[in-house]
């Protein structure tokens, strides 16, 4: 088990990675990856139980699905410092015949990805399927799933959110980044989402909440606080409070970079903060 | 001419769901979703004998699509089943990211396609479905023309690695293939060997097919029939093997002609073997409420439609 200063070298590590990706090829979605950040490097290297090697199945261990395949920058780095395959193919992200498409896909056989996401709103059904999957196959371990607060507005979460809670999917933990951000502004802007915990809890799931989703040891704790909660006849869901941007500030607190690239100066400045700490690929 | 005897109409939707009924108690990875039709979808048997692997979704088609990729992660076989109109049409994107790019090895099952699930009318028929379905890379697309060939095809397909789209329909209609038939996917079925004209059906079709080949052949003229249950892979090599015979086609389907059974077949003999085509298939409109027979006659597609496409066809060639 890593110690948290392994953890924190990994959250800037990871943060470079995204940087330079998105900027290489003047495309990708920097702000909800740098959000996330946190919460992916917690997930693989803390709170999920994980077999070596890479098989579609993932039966005897602990499975994730990323709904808002936008943010796969982070999503690529995470997997490949966790070593799912190799750091320098980070290089290729978004390059023609790479393995790293601007969206997660199996479709060119990366290992780590067992769904393609990318158009909103479908992953948790996915989860949902995987998740009663384990339960047929008497697999005890947990589905994870990742889903952005904008995301929410696609109408297949709310028939999924339904479903889970009546057929008791109690392996399930979905966290919803809730960065308040979308495309085209604020949430509560765009189409307001409202109390997004009471909504879930409404609709029958146990719900908690990670106030600080940038806070690494509140990811943690929350994370293993919804592994407890498993198994009880309820559905789980985080509502994580994040940053859009974290890490670097002039990306913070802004819908702006969404999905917009820094340009020489701008990656420089980024780089600045968030000193080289691994090794960059 | 070849004969073949109705052995008692049936739907072939029922032939499903005795595929189904079979899988259920020989394949312990099948597992089937239904969107609040299980009746209508014929599997009532599947549930009483496997009730842990069935999931009932509700309304909620898209979800149901979902929730089939997620069940193949993990070695499941599922069967997710609808109306023809709901599985495709309505999840076209969830089909289309979560199954058919994501490689999920999903069986959609589609009832009530075509125009003959009659009364309800347009909301409910779907004749795109065809075309929707073979335009996705990967997708295999198969429309099996009676009770015998619909549950060997629904066997056949738990034993395919990849997301097939299996068509079919409501009316009782001719059953009249072998019973326990083998169902290689992609492979056109010769019913009857003939010189004149080559006419491909797929669905219920075939049965018209077979009857206004007769009457043709009591005029004179000889039909060759072929059974295209597999739209995509298409036996291409059957195609032209028949063409380069006989000179000219006709191909008959219980759908738009747009994006159908004919496209496929024009694809190939414009690439291959340039030859003159007539198409028996709705003319690019919805359908309308009605009988079934009603509509396949004022839409174009009974025997009779068939035998004038065959004289029209013969005349050009």
């Amino acid at each position: 088990m890593p110690n948290n200063q392994d953890l924190q070298d990994l959250v800037i590590q990871v943060r470079r990675d995204i940087l330079r990706m998105v900027h290489k090829v003047n495309s990708g979605h920097p702000g909800g990856s740098l959000g996330c950040t946190e919460f992916f490097v917690a997930l693989y290297n803390e709170i999920m139980d994980l077999k070596d090697g890479f098989d579609m199945d993932g039966k005897g261990e602990d499975v994730f699905f990323l709904s808002n395949g936008h943010i796969s920058p982070v999503f690529y780095s995470v997997l490949a410092r966790k070593g799912y395959f190799p750091i320098e193919e980070l290089n290729t992200f978004r390059l023609i015949n790479s393995r790293l498409q601007g969206h997660p896909t199996t479709h060119e056989g990366l290992p780590g990805v067992r769904i393609a996401s990318g158009s909103l709103g479908q992953g948790m059904s996915v989860a949902i399927g995987a998740a009663l999957a384990k339960k047929l196959n008497g697999d005890d371990h947990l589905i994870f799933s990742l889903h952005g607060d904008g995301e929410l507005q696609e109408g297949q979460n709310w028939e999924a959110i339904m479903f889970a809670a009546g057929n008791k999917v109690d392996n399930l933990i979905a966290t919803v980044d809730r960065n308040g951000q979308q495309i085209d502004g604020a949430t509560e802007e765009v189409l307001p989402l409202g109390d997004v915990a009471e909504k879930f809890r409404v609709f029958g799931w146990d719900v908690l909440e990670i106030e600080n989703g940038n806070d690494l040891e509140q990811v943690i704790a929350g994370l293993n606080e919804a592994k407890k909660r498993t198994g009880n006849g309820k559905p789980v869901c985080i509502v994580m409070t994040t940053v859009m941007g974290n890490g670097v500030d002039f990306m913070m607190h802004t819908h702006a970079w969404h999905g917009k690239a820094p340009n020489d100066e701008q990656l420089e400045i980024a780089l600045s903060q968030n000193p080289e700490t691994l090794g960059d690929y | 001419m070849t004969k073949y005897t109705d052995q008692g109409k049936q739907d072939t939707r029922s032939g499903f769901g005795a595929g189904m009924t079979e899988l259920g108690r020989t394949n312990p990875n099948v597992v089937t979703l239904c969107a609040d039709l299980v009746g209508s979808l014929k599997i009532e048997t599947f549930i009483k004998e496997n009730p842990e692997r069935f999931f009932q979704v509700g309304i909620a088609e898209a979800n149901m699509m979902g929730i089939a990729a997620g069940l193949t992660i993990g070695g499941k076989i599922p069967f997710a089943s609808t109306f023809a109109n709901f599985a495709t049409g309505r999840v076209y994107d969830q089909v289309r990211q979560s199954i058919a790019y994501s490689d999920k090895n999903v069986k959609i099952c589609a009832s009530h396609a075509g125009l003959t699930l009659g009364e309800d009318g347009a909301t409910h028929q779907i004749l795109e479905d065809i075309g929707l379905m073979k335009m996705l890379p990967g997708m295999t697309v198969i429309n099996p023309c009676d009770f015998n060939q619909t549950k060997a095809a629904t066997l056949a397909i738990a034993d395919h690695h990849g997301p097939v789209y299996l068509r079919f329909g409501r009316p009782k209609v001719a059953n009249f293939t072998p019973v326990d038939q083998k169902f290689e996917i992609g492979k056109a079925l010769m019913l009857n060997e003939g010189t004149d004209v080559t006419l491909l059906a797929t669905g219920h079709l075939v049965w018209q097919s077979l009857i206004a080949a007769e009457s043709l052949e009591n005029q004179g003229i000889s039909v060759e029939v072929i059974n295209i249950h597999t739209i995509k892979p298409l036996d291409e090599e059957a195609i032209i093997k028949s063409v380069k015979k006989t000179g000219c086609v006709v191909t008959a389907e219980e759908h738009n002609f747009l994006g159908g059974l004919g496209e496929s077949v024009a694809r190939v003999l414009a690439t291959r073997h340039p030859a003159p085509q007539e198409f028996v298939a709705v003319q690019d409109s919805f359908g309308e409420s009605g009988t079934p027979d009603q509509l396949m006659e004022k839409y174009g597609l009974d025997n009779k439609a068939i035998e004038a496409a065959v004289l029209r066809v013969l005349k050009r060639k």
